[in-house]
């Protein structure tokens, strides 16, 4: 049966030191973190590796070779106030956003995140000797086959069998493409000639080589298998997605996560109403990424043939008549109302005239921005230019970057990212965890996803579970907080109770 | 429902012909627009773009 939708956002950024002979990314990215929490007057609790088991995989086996991150435990790795984990993953600053209620809720937090980029970069570059500078790039790849993930989570019903899931999902991952990429000039494709025209709808599409797999830094698949819950694995699941770009606009982000949502739902209903399923997911992948006409029809597993476009309608009705018998509750009422209008309207305008969605797709507003430049300087499709202007559309210090130069959309008023950088969510059990730093961060050893683990004041250790990524925001909780003024009076008035 | 009726439902929705009209007119104003963009991005474009592209490697993350 369906049950709300809690999702997250995960996004590895590129990082550049400028003016220093021996570039170390996981160094200069601890640096970054470093210089960002040295500046915040809270308490930033480190993270506690408790709970990690990147090689639990979702088809019934466990693999001992999947290293969890704490290979680098000299290395940053914190918890926000808004119930975020800031912390360094292989070579990269990575912010995992807090659980977070609805897409409208994953694009404010995927926001805060990118503030908190902007102000890490000031204050570790105010830090750095002279010359030296750090700069973060929100995308997906170097230009030169070096990729990294933007994540999405999805909390799912356990009961339903993954091979469900993974059918049910696989068509939407490849076919939402036409309006969640980020854009990129060229291909990545080792051997390949570049495309007709240079420019492709996505960036990840050409590291995804298999259906379905553990894997996420070699041979990526589709559909992630890891299994690790971080909550009650007896209830749930947690779909890891890495087939997505990291967005620059929010518009983008809204949609990436709240079609998904919907589809996720509508799979845990047995509510789709046909199985779409294509005869090579992985050439589907990036046929879909390399057609920026939209009409290129994809060979089906039954012989027939559709384009991506034709699939999204058809999950868009889906989504709709869902939404129609009582769905929404499931994906956030009012979120998930304004997810379906702007599903329709965006895959409207791709049928009529992309260019009218300038203003709320990247790879829509990246492709007319270097076309347009292309033809006044008259460049070819492999002249550097292109490819830094594409890397410069994700540079995140505000006078350098080009994305913020568009006029894309505004979906959440930056009033509320500033404040969403740290408060957590209120409806989620990342509310419990940023409450207790804001109120307590100074008794906290350690926190992760699903337990906080106080130092009691009597020389004695108290973890508390956080088992329900649903447990939100109550009275009852926001009483206690406001009435203890010690950690140890808070555990009392537990009593050992998981929230 | 086929496919092909599903979105001729939704074309006959939203009275394509007048939206045709108005991104007609709008046309001219986007161009001035992107012009208008492409200059001030000129402004704050990388200097040396081959470098810079150049120098651009990660290390593969996840």
């Amino acid at each position: 049966m369906a049950i709300k939708k809690i999702c997250g956002i995960e996004t590895e950024y590129g990082i550049i030191h400028q003016g220093t002979e021996e570039f170390n990314p996981a160094y200069s990215s601890s640096v970054l973190i470093s210089a960002y929490l040295a500046a915040q007057e809270s308490e930033h609790p480190r993270w506690d590796f408790n709970d990690e088991m990147p090689g639990n995989d979702a088809r019934g086996f466990s693999r001992a070779d999947v290293l969890s991150p704490d290979m680098h435990p000299q290395l940053a790795n914190a918890i926000l106030l808004n119930g975020a984990r800031y912390y360094v993953d292989h070579a990269h600053p990575e912010i995992s956003s807090p659980e977070c209620g609805d897409a409208l809720s994953a694009v404010l937090y995927d926001c805060a995140a990118d503030v908190i980029m902007q102000r890490s970069m000031e204050n570790a570059n105010e830090m750095l000797p002279e010359g030296e500078q750090i700069i973060v790039y929100k995308n997906n790849s170097d230009g030169k086959g070096n990729s990294y993930g933007c994540h999405e989570n999805y909390l799912m019903d356990r009961s339903v069998p993954f091979a469900v899931v993974a059918q049910g999902a696989m068509a939407h991952l490849i076919t939402r493409q036409i309006y969640c990429g980020a854009g990129k000039v060229g291909t990545e494709i080792p051997g390949e000639e570049p495309t007709e025209g240079g420019f492709q709808i996505t960036s990840r599409a050409d590291f995804i080589e298999e259906q379905i797999g553990l894997e996420t830094t070699i041979k990526r698949p589709i559909i992630n298998t890891r299994d690790e819950p971080h909550a009650d694995y007896r209830r749930f699941r947690r779909l890891h997605v890495i087939v997505g770009d990291a967005n620059m606009s929010q518009a983008a982000t809204l949609l990436k996560v709240g079609t998904t949502a919907f589809l996720l739902a509508m799979i845990e209903d047995d509510f789709l109403t046909r199985e779409i399923i294509f005869a090579n997911p992985v050439t589907a992948m990036r046929n879909v990424s390399r057609d920026l006409s939209l009409a290129e029809p994809q060979q089906m597993a039954d012989g027939s043939q559709a384009t991506a476009l034709d699939i999204q309608w058809e999950l868009y009705e889906m989504s709709r008549k869902f939404s129609e018998m009582g769905g929404l509750e499931h994906v956030g009422e009012n979120t998930g109302q304004m997810v379906l209008d702007r599903w329709e309207q965006v895959l409207t305008g791709l049928e009529d005239d992309p260019t009218s969605l300038a203003q709320q797709l990247d790879w829509v507003a990246k492709h007319r921005l270097i076309s347009g430049y292309r033809d006044r300087h008259g460049l070819s499709w492999d002249d550097p230019r292109l490819k830094a202007f594409d890397l410069q559309y994700h540079d995140l210090r505000p006078e350098k970057c080009i994305a913020s130069r568009l006029g894309l959309e505004e979906i959440v008023a930056p009033e509320a990212v500033l404040e969403a950088t740290a408060t957590p969510p209120s409806d989620t059990r990342a509310y419990f965890r940023g409450r207790c730093l804001e109120k307590f961060g100074s008794h906290i050893l350690a926190a992760n996803w699903d337990s906080v683990l106080f130092a009691a004041g009597d020389d004695s250790l108290q973890r508390i579970t956080l088992l329900d990524p649903m447990e939100g925001e109550t009275e009852e909780l926001a009483r206690l907080f406001d009435m203890c003024e010690t950690p140890a009076q808070l555990l009392e008035q537990m009593g050992g109770k998981h929230v | 429902m086929s496919d092909s009726s599903r979105k001729q439902t939704h074309r006959q929705k939203k009275a394509k012909s007048e939206h045709q009209e108005e991104a007609a007119e709008s046309s001219s104003a986007m161009h001035d627009e992107l012009d208008q963009i492409l200059d001030e991005i000129d402004e704050v474009l990388e200097e040396n773009a081959e470098e810079f592209v150049k120098s651009y490697v990660q290390k593969g993350g996840e």
